[in-house]
């Protein structure tokens, strides 16, 4: 009886998060409607366009350097292990590139994107809504979706892609190093099968996530920023949701992208 | 002149304001009291649009702003100018800066112009020293007074003030009181202010408002008030716990 009733309440349970999910995404799309209305409407935001693509692509240089390269790194040293029990050696660099071009590239960037910049988005509007700074900006006749959404969501979604790329590029370039200086693999052979094996439209695919990662990320860190209520509490809560909501939403349109671009 | 008119509106099961009626003249100096809780900020938030009423009518120069679109209510907000409890300054924005927001966005002047302008309402606060620095360098009543300068920025025909004076010390609540006195020109600009401060806003106020329980329960000026005999009103002058309004 006692496993009846909790397996009854753990469906209860995951019933009620699917559906708290599905309004939440349902809300995400609204607003993506109220960015899309403002986003074609002057005065368009140049200025604070440019402050943002700073904040997110410049300042988030360094982290994905770093990130892109032991990850390219860590993917030589598994692939090796994997591909040596097959005398293929060889192809652990073009195996390396397509990875980090197709899928690691776009998510990771995304992923830490999302810790970086879009938590800071979520607590820095939801800050902005707890101390009346939005109703400021309403009661002087302008747009806040159109003045702090805008700019941030155009930004994000911009950055992503060459972000995304400086992801890949480091991650090859740690690749390298470790499978020529540390394993030992021929220089020209991993050279030759990167060259071989990677085609433009692996790297348009994963450009092409990465955009779209960074409008998912842009758009519920703002969402749940400009809808962050309960003071500094409600701040934290909504950052919160907001880190989980995007990653989930990247990881979840990562399978659908993938099963479309295929 | 501005017309509130039997103003509904609920939070779930809870009525906040239960038909709330009065009138604020033109060019005075007219303030809403109330005990903290009393519906004052809610009032004043559907009274500048950001909130609408479940029913009932605001009128400001004829024109109904209760449903009305956002491109046409801006028409009208770009009217007013607001201080909000806390100032609501932008902390991304130097002093100057907030205060030349309005006048970049709506008056479209050379910045020399604006620079002028700016420095023009930082004078009247007394804040031209600290033009550069940032909302979180500056104390709580330079951060008020550098939100009437902003709120002041476009020359509006009605200001709306809520809570001026909460958390600031007695002279500077003064030095607030006086600004408002200083800077309100009789007959040309409106002035509306939410508080519970009733000593100060007795001394500078043409018109006072109380609401309590969701309702206007007296109107008049502050020489009715003091003489009024109703207990809600005298409680609340005399600020003592014992009466018809209940502490909960």
């Amino acid at each position: 009886m006692r496993l009846v009733n909790f397996i009854k309440s753990s469906i209860v349970g995951i019933l009620d998060m699917a559906e708290e999910l599905l309004s939440e995404i349902g809300l995400v799309l609204m607003f993506l409607g109220e960015f899309l209305y403002w986003a074609i409407r002057p005065p368009f935001r140049i200025q604070e366009t440019f402050r943002q693509l700073d904040f997110v692509g410049t300042q988030s240089i360094l982290l994905i350097v770093m990130t892109g390269a032991f990850t390219g790194m860590v993917s030589v040293l598994q692939g090796y292990n994997a591909m040596s029990r097959y005398g293929a050696e060889s192809l652990v660099g073009a195996a390396t590139a397509l990875a980090l071009a197709r899928e690691l590239g776009p998510v990771l960037t995304g992923l830490m994107v999302v810790g970086r910049v879009g938590s800071a988005m979520t607590a820095e509007l939801g800050s902005m809504r707890n101390t009346q700074q939005i109703d400021a900006l309403l009661s002087m006749a302008v747009a806040p979706v159109q003045y702090l959404v805008c700019p941030r969501i155009i930004a994000a979604s911009i950055a992503m892609p060459f972000l995304s790329a400086i992801f890949a590029f480091s991650g090859m370039i740690g690749a390298y190093i470790m499978s020529v200086e540390y394993l030992h693999i021929d220089a020209g052979a991993f050279m030759s099968a990167v060259r071989d094996y990677v085609t433009s439209s692996d790297v348009t695919q994963g450009l092409i996530k990465a955009a779209a990662f960074g409008l998912i990320l842009s758009l519920v860190a703002c969402f749940k920023g400009f809808n962050a209520g309960g003071g500094a509490r409600g701040v934290g809560v909504a950052t919160t949701k907001s880190v989980v909501l995007s990653s989930v939403l990247i990881l979840f349109s990562d399978y659908l992208m993938t099963a479309i671009m295929f | 002149m501005i017309q509130v008119d039997d103003v509904r509106k609920k939070f779930g099961d809870q009525e906040v304001l239960k038909g709330v009626t009065f009138e604020v003249k033109k060019g005075s100096i007219s303030t809403l009291i109330g005990r903290s809780g009393a519906g004052k900020s809610i009032l004043l938030r559907h009274m500048i649009g950001l909130d609408e009423p479940d029913k009932g009518h605001i009128v400001i120069d004829g024109k109904d702003i209760v449903g009305m679109k956002t491109p046409e209510l801006n028409k009208i907000r770009r009217r007013f100018g607001v201080l909000f409890q806390d100032g609501a300054l932008f902390d991304s924005m130097s002093v100057s800066e907030n205060v030349a927001f309005p006048l970049r966005e709506h008056r479209g002047l050379p910045e020399n112009e604006i620079q002028d302008v700016v420095m023009q309402k930082l004078d009247v606060v007394g804040l031209r020293r600290h033009t550069q620095k940032y909302p979180s360098e500056i104390s709580g009543g330079m951060r008020k007074r550098v939100g009437l300068a902003r709120a002041l920025a476009l020359d509006p025909d009605i200001v709306f003030f809520d809570e001026p004076t909460s958390g600031l010390d007695p002279i500077t609540r003064g030095a607030i009181y006086r600004l408002i006195e200083n800077t309100h020109v009789d007959g040309k600009i409106t002035y509306f202010l939410v508080s519970h401060d009733i000593s100060g806003v007795m001394a500078i106020s043409d018109e006072i408002m109380m609401i309590h329980d969701g309702r206007i329960v007296a109107c008049g000026t502050p020489d009715s008030f003091r003489t009024s005999s109703d207990q809600v009103v005298q409680q609340f002058l005399m600020g003592s716990p014992d009466g018809p309004i209940s502490i909960d």
